[in-house]
């Protein structure tokens, strides 16, 4: 599903598109606006999407980054799916804290646990 | 020598190797006089957010190839960032607090909110095309 100037790794399991990062800094805006060009063709695929996103390599995000994961979530609402994200580095997971965007997402520790939401 | 203050003064335009550059720069000597991990991690968000916003939002409407300016100190105490735009400036009390329930699902607006929770300090000048940020040195390592 990912090309080869994909920014990330996409694998369907048991219903749940899982999206992966493929660079450790998600810092530049045209990475960013590419991400989310490639997600939203992953969204506008499915009825009622179901997207798993793991944050597992991921050292650095900006709040570009941020705007973005909001505006899927918003896409995601609207067409009555679901998403999760997993895998977030203490770190990074402070700025979702900072931002109170851990109020807004629905963050799990990790890939498994995100996918029993899912159930 | 390790220990003394560095300093310098950096001139960029809007492309991302550049602003990698200046960032590496400034980070590479901060965990060089001793910075932990978790500064480092502040220091390198602030910059970015700060440079994305004099680029993004100060120079909106001026040319592609308008550069700003990034000053550095770094002493075994304290950072200090300084980052100018050729812009007109902007009033940052006006700008909307993306924390609040009303405005948490808005896109943009947090750069300001994470440059003033990683920072020690930010000011910017009565234009309000320049930023000055302080980071300290953490009392426990």
């Amino acid at each position: 599903m990912s090309g080869s100037d994909s920014r990330i790794r996409v694998k369907e399991v048991d219903g749940v598109t899982q999206v992966e990062f493929i660079d450790r800094n998600i810092l530049d805006e045209a990475n960013i606006q590419a991400i989310g060009e490639e997600i939203d063709r992953i969204i506008a695929d499915s009825p009622s999407p179901k997207l798993l996103i793991s944050f597992a390599n991921v050292d650095h995000l900006s709040s570009a980054a941020l705007g973005t994961l909001i505006t899927i979530n918003t896409k995601i609402r609207n067409r009555a799916g679901k998403l999760c994200l997993a895998d977030i580095d203490p770190q990074i997971y402070e700025v979702f804290v900072i931002t109170r965007l851990n109020q807004l997402f629905d963050i799990h520790e990790s890939k498994e646990a995100a996918m029993k939401a899912f159930a | 020598m390790p220990g003394s203050p560095m300093s310098g003064q950096v001139s960029l335009v809007n492309d991302r190797d550049q602003i990698n550059a200046v960032q590496d720069l400034v980070v590479e000597q901060a965990e060089e006089l001793g910075f932990p991990n978790g500064a480092r991690f502040a220091l390198r968000l602030a910059i970015e957010e700060a440079i994305v916003n004099a680029f993004r939002h100060g120079h909106r409407g001026l040319p592609d190839d308008t550069p700003i300016t990034v000053e550095y100190t770094i002493s075994p105490e304290r950072i200090n960032v300084a980052i100018e735009d050729r812009g007109p400036g902007f009033v940052p009390a006006a700008v909307p607090d993306p924390t609040l329930d009303e405005n948490l699902e808005n896109p943009g607006g947090r750069g300001l909110v994470l440059m003033r929770a990683y920072m020690s300090r930010v000011r910017h000048n009565d234009r309000g095309n320049r930023v000055e940020m302080e980071l300290l040195m953490p009392d426990e390592l």
